[in-house]
């Protein structure tokens, strides 16, 4: 077994670990249920896009991808910082309490937060 | 020799994909947008981390590696300063955490959840 094959097992491994790991984000983006949550799994999505950018760089030898993952962190470092901003001007907006994402109407967490 | 570099190699990519499903799984089962936060910022930060280490052991020569090493940094430096001004931006726009009210919750000095939403815009950094 040559050092190239186990690279390559490893690095498809790592690429459906990582494709889990998009998917799960993607559903807390979508089910939010504020907006706060959704600005933190996209921080996360991006994160996670950028291994996935150096996992692909390292399978093919590209390893110019490495400064589009550089670059992508910056513009999501700075995506993140715009979106705290919006956050802070913006107020709550009416947007739902908190609630565990799985709780229904019986469960401990829905409804109100306690004070 | 280049074994031993591929199996360090594998391994680092292992673990950064570990550490992403982990970062994901708790994006996906915390409680509210705090507790999220600590598992993007930590996880997900060692997970493209990982992935980037193992770049920098693999790389053919220096100037990648160096490279790599300085996206490790650069994410390492950033992740923290944007968690923290989510999380100051959210508590005060009015987002209570679960543990408001409860033993050792210092949320409400930074802003009382029950006026949360009557704060008109701009006097958000008085109440601090």
């Amino acid at each position: 077994m040559n050092p190239k094959d186990i690279i390559d097992i490893a690095a498809d491994v790592t690429m459906m670990m990582l494709s889990f790991a998009l998917l799960l984000v993607v559903v807390r983006i979508v089910r939010g249920p504020t907006l706060p949550d959704r600005i933190v799994a996209l921080d996360l999505l991006v994160g996670v896009v950028i291994g996935f950018i150096a996992t692909i760089g390292l399978k093919a030898e590209i390893f110019q991808y490495l400064d589009i993952a550089i670059a992508l962190g910056l513009v999501g470092f700075l995506a993140t910082v715009a979106f705290a901003r919006f956050v802070m001007t913006r107020g709550r907006a009416g947007d739902a309490a908190t609630t565990l994402p799985d709780s229904g109407p019986d469960s401990a967490y829905s409804g109100e937060v306690r004070r | 020799m280049t074994m031993l570099f591929a199996l360090v190699t594998a391994v680092c990519l292992l673990i950064g994909g570990a550490f992403a499903i982990v970062g994901a799984l708790g994006i996906l089962r915390f409680p509210d947008v705090y507790t999220r936060m600590h598992s993007a910022s930590k996880a997900g930060t060692l997970g493209s981390g990982f992935c980037l280490l193992a770049v920098a052991i693999w790389a053919p020569d220096f100037s990648v590696t160096t490279r790599a090493l300085a996206g490790v940094l650069f994410f390492l430096l950033t992740a923290p300063i944007s968690a923290h001004l989510l999380a100051r931006a959210a508590l005060i726009a009015g987002y209570a955490p679960v543990s408001a009210g409860r033993p050792g919750d210092v949320s409400s000095t930074l802003c009382p959840p029950d006026r949360a939403n009557e704060l008109p815009v701009g006097e958000e950094h008085r109440s601090v």
